[in-house]
Formats: C-alpha cells, sequence, structure tokens
C-alpha cells in the first residue's frame, strides 16, 4: 500500500473516526460526498464507541502476503455499544475465550509491514474487555 | 432490441497449466468456440478477466488475444467485476448483438492463477472486497464466508450445508474438463482443516487456470450458422460490498434482483428452470445462493440438499459438470465454463452428465460475496 493511501484514512483506523448520515444513520469508514444508503447529502463527523461485543469470529488459516507473518490471525465481527457493526482483527486473547456475546474493546496496534517499503502501518484491532 | 443466441462454446482443461501461458489457454478457448459455431470471425471481442494486472501484470487483454486469434483489425477489450467478469464480458457481449451494433461477437474469460505463489493469489483475490477497510485488516473472502456461516448456524442450524462440495464432486466424475473429477465423502469433507473455522478446506473452491468462450449471435446469422444453438438473456445487480453492511447479510439480494429480472424478461416460471449452475465458490454460498433465488426457503438449502434435490436426477440438479468446486473456479473465466456447460446440457450435447429433456438452464454468477450478481438464463431453441 502506497504511504498516501494509508494515510488518507488514519482517522478510522486509528481512532474509529468516520462519517454517519444525518437523516438515516448510516455509518461510513470514509469520507463520503453523499450517504450509500439514503443518498442524503448531510453528514456529520462521529468517533465511535470503542467497546461492543463480539457478533461472531473466525481464525483465518490461509492468509494473503500481508499477514503471513501474523498467520493464523482472528476476524471478529463486533456490534459496537451504538449499534455499528464492524469488522476487526482480534487480539491479545485466548482461544477458548472467544464466543458470541464476549465483551471486547478497541486497542491501537500494528497490522502490518508494508512489504516494498517497509512501512509500518497500524489501526485498530478488538480484544477481550478488562472490566 | 434483436435476440441473443450462444452459436459456440469451447474451454480449455482446467488445471494448474505451468507450462502454458493466459494468452494461449484464451487463444485455445477462443478457437474452440469458433470452431463449434462453424466461423471464423467476429464483428467484437470481450475477454472476461479479474487479475490480469496482478498476476501477470498484464493488462489491454482484449487486443493482446485479437492479436493471438490473427483478428488484428476487431475491436476487443476486457471487462473486470471480480469473479464474475466472465458474467460481465457476457453481458456486454449480449448488450452488443441486441442493440445492433455488432451481429456475431466472441467472448472468452481466461484466469490463471498458478502464476502467483498460494499467498499473492489469496492477497490478489481480496481485491473483490473493499480494500481500504476489509482488506487493511485481513478480513479476507474466506473470513467473510465464516461469519456468514456462523450466523445461518445461529439462524437456521448449518446441518447439510457441507453437502454442496460432495454433490459437485459427484458430478465432475469423469469430466474431462474438471480439475477434480473425483469423488469427496460428506466424511472426508467434516474431517478437513478449518480454512476459516467453521469453514473447511474442502468446503472452497481451489486454486487453478483454464479459459472458456462462448459465440454469441443475433438474429440474422442465426438464419446462417447451422450450429446448436440456445437463446440467451442476461441480467445483474449489485450490493454493498461488505455483507456485513447489508440490512440480512444472509440473503444475496442482488441475486434475487437478478434472477427476477432475468426471468422476467425470458417471461419464464422458476418451476420451468430444469437446472441450475451455482456460483459455489464456497458451500455456504451455494445454499444462500439457492435461498436468495427462490429456490429453497431461508434456511432449507442444505436439508434440500441431503434429499438428493440438487443432484442429477433430483428435483433441480445443480452443478451439473461439477461447479466452482470440482469442475474448477478460475475466477475470470467461471461464468464462460458454466454458460458453455448450460449450453452443452440444453443442446443434447452433455454425454453421461446429461439432465433430462433440459429446455431451460439458469447460471449464476457472483462477484465478492455476491456484492456483483448475474442471472443468466439459457434456453434450447
Amino acid at each position: 500500500m502506497r504511504v498516501p493511501r494509508y494515510w488518507r484514512n488514519i482517522p478510522f483506523r486509528y481512532r474509529l473516526v468516520g462519517w454517519r448520515c444525518n437523516h438515516c444513520g448510516t455509518f461510513h469508514q470514509e469520507k463520503p460526498i453523499i450517504c450509500k444508503r439514503c443518498r442524503h447529502r448531510e453528514l456529520y463527523e462521529v468517533e465511535l464507541p470503542k467497546t461492543g461485543k463480539l457478533v461472531a469470529y473466525t481464525i483465518v488459516q490461509s492468509t494473503p502476503k500481508e499477514f503471513n507473518l501474523v498467520s493464523p490471525y482472528a476476524i471478529g465481527l463486533v456490534e459496537l455499544d451504538d449499534g455499528t457493526r464492524i469488522l476487526a482483527q482480534l487480539t491479545d486473547f485466548r482461544e477458548d475465550e472467544l464466543r458470541e456475546g464476549l465483551r471486547v474493546e478497541a486497542v491501537f496496534r500494528k497490522i502490518r509491514v508494508d512489504g516494498e517499503q517497509g512501512i509500518i502501518e497500524y489501526g485498530y484491532k478488538f480484544r477481550p474487555l478488562i472490566e | 432490441m434483436t435476440k441473443v443466441f450462444v452459436a459456440g462454446v469451447g474451454f480449455t482443461k482446467i488445471a494448474e497449466h505451468w507450462d502454458r501461458g493466459l494468452d494461449e489457454l484464451m487463444a485455445e478457448a477462443a478457437l474452440k468456440a469458433l470452431e463449434d459455431a462453424g466461423i471464423s470471425s467476429v464483428n467484437a471481442i470481450y475477454v472476461g478477466n479479474m487479475l490480469g494486472e496482478a498476476l501477470q501484470e498484464q493488462a489491454h487483454l482484449g487486443t493482446l488475444l485479437a492479436e493471438d486469434l490473427g483478428l488484428v483489425g476487431v475491436p476487443a477489450f476486457r471487462v473486470e467485476a471480480a469473479e464474475a467478469s466472465g458474467a460481465a464480458a457476457i453481458y456486454q457481449g449480449a448488450l452488443d448483438i441486441a442493440s445492433g451494433k455488432s451481429e456475431t461477437v466472441l467472448v472468452v474469460g481466461g484466469e490463471k492463477l498458478s502464476d502467483g505463489l498460494g499467498e499473492e493469489v489469496s492477497s490478489a483475490l481480496m481485491m473483490s472486497g473493499h480494500q481500504e477497510y476489509e482488506g487493511f485488516i485481513g478480513a479476507d473472502f474466506y473470513a467473510l464466508n465464516a461469519l456468514l456461516y456462523r450466523l445461518y448456524d445461529k439462524r437456521y442450524g448449518a446441518g447439510g450445508v457441507a453437502m454442496f462440495p460432495v454433490i459437485s464432486h459427484d458430478h465432475a466424475v469423469g469430466v474431462p474438463h474438471a480439475q477434480y473429477p473425483f469423488k469427496l465423502t460428506l466424511e472426508k469433507v467434516l474431517s478437513s482443516p478449518f480454512i476459516a473455522e467453521p469453514l473447511r478446506r474442502m468446503e472452497v473452491s481451489g486454486i487453478g487456470d483454464g479459459a472458456a468462450a462462448v459465440v454469441l449471435i443475433g438474429e440474422r446469422s442465426a438464419e446462417k450458422i447451422k450450429s446448436p444453438k440456445t437463446m440467451l438473456h442476461i441480467s445483474s445487480s449489485s450490493d454493498y460490498i461488505t455483507p456485513f453492511e447489508r440490512e440480512n447479510p444472509l440473503h444475496f439480494r442482488a441475486l434475487t434482483m437478478a434472477v427476477e429480472n432475468v426471468i422476467r424478461e425470458a417471461k419464464v416460471e422458476r418451476r420451468e428452470i430444469n437446472f441450475i449452475e451455482l456460483h459455489d465458490a464456497s458451500s455456504i454460498m451455494a445454499a444462500i445462493s439457492l435461498e436468495s433465488s427462490g429456490f429453497a426457503a431461508p434456511g432449507e438449502a442444505g436439508r434440500l440438499a441431503e434429499k438428493g434435490e440438487f443432484s442429477l436426477g433430483g428435483r433441480i440438479p445443480c452443478n451439473t459438470f461439477g461447479g466452482l468446486k470440482a469442475r474448477g473456479h478460475p475466477v475470470g473465466a467461471t461464468a464462460l465454463y458454466q454458460v458453455a456447460e448450460a449450453h452443452l446440457q440444453l443442446t443434447g450435447r452433455a454425454g453421461k452428465n446429461q439432465v433430462d429433456s433440459a429446455k431451460i438452464g439458469l447460471v449464476q454468477s457472483l462477484g465478492g460475496v455476491a456484492a456483483t450478481a448475474f442471472a443468466i438464463l439459457l434456453r434450447g431453441v
């Protein structure tokens, strides 16, 4: 991934900041010109809650080249406390504690290293919530 | 609008063709299709391919093929819609004929996945997802399918879903162009390792190279060209790329729309359809596809598969030559294989895989996790 492409989406990758439609409430990870669901043009910047629950998860065994150093890794579908559902890598878990409904929280982590330029790319992952 | 007919088909065996290039595979399929139609040239060429840039570092596949076929001068270009690229090329070819602009069109799908290492192919195939979001965190095709499988199991119970690869392999036995022409038992499917839990390795299609082609012609040419013909209708629809941004991820709305539109356009009823070529890139996608296109109630596809309804000789046979799982899934070529096989069925040339008195066949082709859907209806004439 080229550096400007990575850099353009840092607000979402680092802090789960995106854009919500003022009319239908749909969340967009990247700033849209028009809402992808209802086509309204009024959208506001929003920082998603950092906690939620695990809806479903899997362990990816056959990994793309960008992730071969972290293979296998876990992907979860997370429902945040405001109801927004996002996909995330899971981290800092024991395999036997992954289950539907598990409370999780967002953490800032290294996601991958760009193969050609060696740029370290960071972003969010989710881990079991320590209460 | 003039009617569109399939007048010739051709394809290569699907395999890891280490000694042959993408262009050679496409030329072989194209020349076989032209020969089957009994013609030597066409008014236009469309190429369906997904990963030429990523794996061969080659764009411009249309004109390259025209040159390889000795057809320099014929307009030729490539069409892309992820794993449904071949169907998108057929769509363009059919529009070209229907509009009256061209009277004969060659549509060729080609893909050569073995030019990449496994991890490079996995990476390239992620291009069908949303790279800024799913791709960045490694939520690849298998991961998305696994999450769908979990949701499906929770809502309906996933019993019987693992039968789909068994059915496809049963049908591929003895098929010369199939990549995996052998039986696969349910026990072997269920004891294969997870590729992304709960999805097992034997529930997803493999990696292969292949090319397939069809010759499309208009009504005026149909009087002159004497080869066996079928009439073609095609429709398409799109959906949110990430399945979990859809209101119901367990329903492929784009496929529903495409199928409803194509059967309305062709003025047929669902019950008149004799067989289906499904996009079984995974077992769970096969099940949801049948449910979304109205051939099984939600949550029922696996149970109907267990009863034999989708096997040759059953109520509505699916994947009559092995589908994506067993015939093979060279992505951009796959829809061309599906259409070629449906054409063989409807012209009585399917050999031991023949569906008795088949008159109407439905082909489904999906890009990503059904973010792009094509429905192609072929009818014997």
